[in-house]
C-alpha cells in the first residue's frame, strides 16, 4: 500500500509539473505580485486546459501524500518525489525543449541522491 | 533576462521554499494527530480538515501553488526543480534547530549534496525557452 501511493505521488507530481509549466508558459509571464495580478493569472489559469489538468494530477498526488503521511511519517513521504526529479528533468529536456545542460543534470542527480540520503 | 527581471524570478523561488516548508511541516504535524486515513472518498478527508495544523498547512500549500505556477510562467521547470529542493535543506535545518532532531551524518551528506544542486542550477539561466512550448505539448 505504501508503495503504490509512493508511484502515484511519484507519476502525478511529474505530469502536474510538466502540465503546469506547458500551460504557465502559454499564458505568459506573472510580472509581479500584486493581488491584481494573481487574480489575472488565476482567471486565465482556470480556463487554461494544461494547467487545470496539471492542478488535476497535483490534487490526486497530494491526497496520495495526505494518506501515506496518516500510514508513515514525513521521512517516508518525502522521498517519493525523489524518484521524479531525474524523469521531470528529462521531460524538461524533451518534451518542454529547455536546454538541459550538464549542470542542469548534475543539479538533478545530486538533489535527487541528497533527497534519498535524507531518509537516513 | 535583465537583472530587475531575475530579481523577481528569485524573490518567486524564496516565496515557493518558504510556503512549501511551511506548508507540509504544518500539514503533516495535522495529519499526525488525525491518525490513519487511507481512502478514495473525499468526504473522509473532510473530518482531517477540521484540524487546525491541517487547516493551516492546506491554505499555505494553496499559497505555495500560486507562488509556484507565477514562477513556472517566467522559469524552467528543469531550473525551479532543482532550486526550490533546497526546501529539504530547510525542513531538515529546522528539525534540527527546533525539534533538537538528530541528524546522521548520511542526512548531513544528503543536505550537502542538495545544497550543490541547488548552487548548480542557480549558476544556469532562469529562463531558456521563448514563447510557448511549441512541439509535443
Amino acid at each position: 500500500m505504501k508503495w503504490l501511493l509512493v508511484a502515484i505521488i511519484a507519476i502525478c507530481n511529474t505530469l502536474g509539473d510538466v502540465l503546469n509549466t506547458a500551460g504557465m508558459k502559454r499564458q505568459g509571464e506573472v510580472q509581479d505580485l500584486r493581488p491584481q495580478t494573481l487574480a489575472w493569472m488565476v482567471r486565465r489559469a482556470v480556463v487554461n486546459p494544461y494547467v487545470i489538468a496539471g492542478i488535476a494530477a497535483m490534487a490526486v498526488s497530494f491526497f496520495a501524500l495526505l494518506s501515506l503521511l496518516s500510514i508513515a511519517n514525513v521521512s517516508f513521504a518525502v522521498p517519493a518525489t525523489a524518484a521524479s526529479y531525474l524523469l521531470e528533468t528529462l521531460l524538461a529536456k524533451y518534451v518542454l525543449g529547455e536546454d538541459v545542460r550538464t549542470r542542469r543534470w548534475a543539479a538533478a542527480t545530486l538533489v535527487a541522491a541528497g533527497v534519498v540520503l535524507l531518509q537516513f | 533576462m535583465n537583472a530587475n527581471g531575475n530579481r523577481k524570478t528569485q524573490l518567486l523561488v524564496l516565496l515557493v521554499v518558504v510556503s512549501n516548508v511551511l506548508g507540509n511541516v504544518s500539514l503533516s504535524h495535522g495529519m499526525q494527530q488525525v491518525g490513519r486515513i487511507v481512502s478514495a472518498s473525499p468526504f473522509d478527508y473532510l473530518k482531517a480538515f477540521t484540524n487546525p495544523w491541517t487547516a493551516a498547512g492546506i491554505c499555505i500549500l494553496a499559497i505555495w501553488m500560486l507562488c509556484d505556477l507565477a514562477l513556472l510562467s517566467r522559469a524552467d521547470l528543469s531550473f525551479v526543480l532543482p532550486v526550490t529542493a533546497s526546501a529539504y535543506v530547510l525542513v531538515a535545518l529546522f528539525g534540527k534547530i527546533l525539534l533538537h532532531e538528530h541528524i546522521s551524518w548520511l542526512r548531513w551528506l544528503g543536505i550537502v549534496l542538495i545544497t550543490g544542486g541547488v548552487v548548480l542550477a542557480e549558476e544556469t539561466p532562469t529562463r531558456t525557452t521563448k514563447g510557448p512550448p511549441e512541439h509535443l505539448i
